[in-house]
């Protein structure tokens, strides 16, 4: 189990860091295109900054900003994202995960239809593996007990 | 038995050994995936998906089954591991 210990250097810092750790973690994705990063990379900077609630402030106060409800959910809706932007290309009449054809409804031609059709696709592999990050931590780090954080 | 495993083990074993000599060198220019694979890309990628780094256009693009099914076994993992460990107390 987490046993919280309360260092007021410790939190003022990590209030402090928590901000420019998420930062980071969105430039990592939203930039995975131009620069080496991606949803993978990014997910894990994101998730690592909740890991760093978690070990400042403790279990409770960590779900009480990123509650488990909401954890599955997320976690879910990242391959949402993913399979979706894969089916609207199928709806418009290509291939799955063929980006090309939602220049329909884009506006964008079809090449650049790509490169955005890319950037949903990382935003959703991001948003999934912040949340199994997250989800995975708390779970093994308490061994599979604790309880969600009251209102 | 113990022995015949491992003498079998030992003879598979030397076999994947003896077949990786013939694996193309490292970085060979004339080995298949440097002759129609990876021109392809590097011609390519820019003027048909506009994403400047390769290997995301490579990853989420030419491989976008793999990347979401890469996805999907990251989200198994986690949900197994909240069926296997996780005893929520109402």
């Amino acid at each position: 189990m987490i046993r919280e210990v309360e260092s007021i250097i410790i939190q003022t810092i990590c209030r402090i860091l928590i901000p420019f750790i998420q930062l980071f973690g969105l430039y990592v994705i939203a930039h995975g295109h131009g620069s080496p990063g991606g949803g993978f990379q990014g997910g894990c900077i994101l998730a690592a900054s909740f890991v760093l609630i978690v070990v400042a402030f403790g279990l409770q106060e960590a779900k009480r900003r990123f509650s488990e409800k909401l954890v599955n959910l997320f976690s879910s809706i990242g391959v949402f994202i993913y399979a979706w932007t894969g089916w609207m290309a199928l709806l418009l009449g290509a291939n799955f995960l063929d980006y090309g054809r939602l220049s329909k409804i884009l506006p964008a031609d079809p090449v650049h239809a790509r490169y955005y059709g890319v950037f949903a696709v990382e935003v959703g592999v991001g948003i999934t593996v912040m949340a199994i990050m997250v989800s995975l931590f708390i779970d093994l780090v308490t061994g599979g007990e604790h309880e969600e954080a009251p209102e | 038995m113990k022995l015949l495993a491992l003498i079998a083990s030992m003879i598979t074993g030397a076999l994947l050994i003896y077949a990786t000599t013939d694996f193309p060198d490292w970085g060979d220019p004339q080995s298949p995936a440097s002759l129609h694979v990876s021109p392809r890309y590097i011609q390519k990628t820019m003027e048909e998906t506009a994403i400047p780094n390769m290997v995301t256009a490579i990853l989420a693009d030419y491989r976008g089954y793999d990347t979401l099914f890469e996805e999907t076994v990251i989200l198994t993992a986690g949900i197994s591991a909240i069926l296997l460990i996780r005893r929520s107390r109402k």
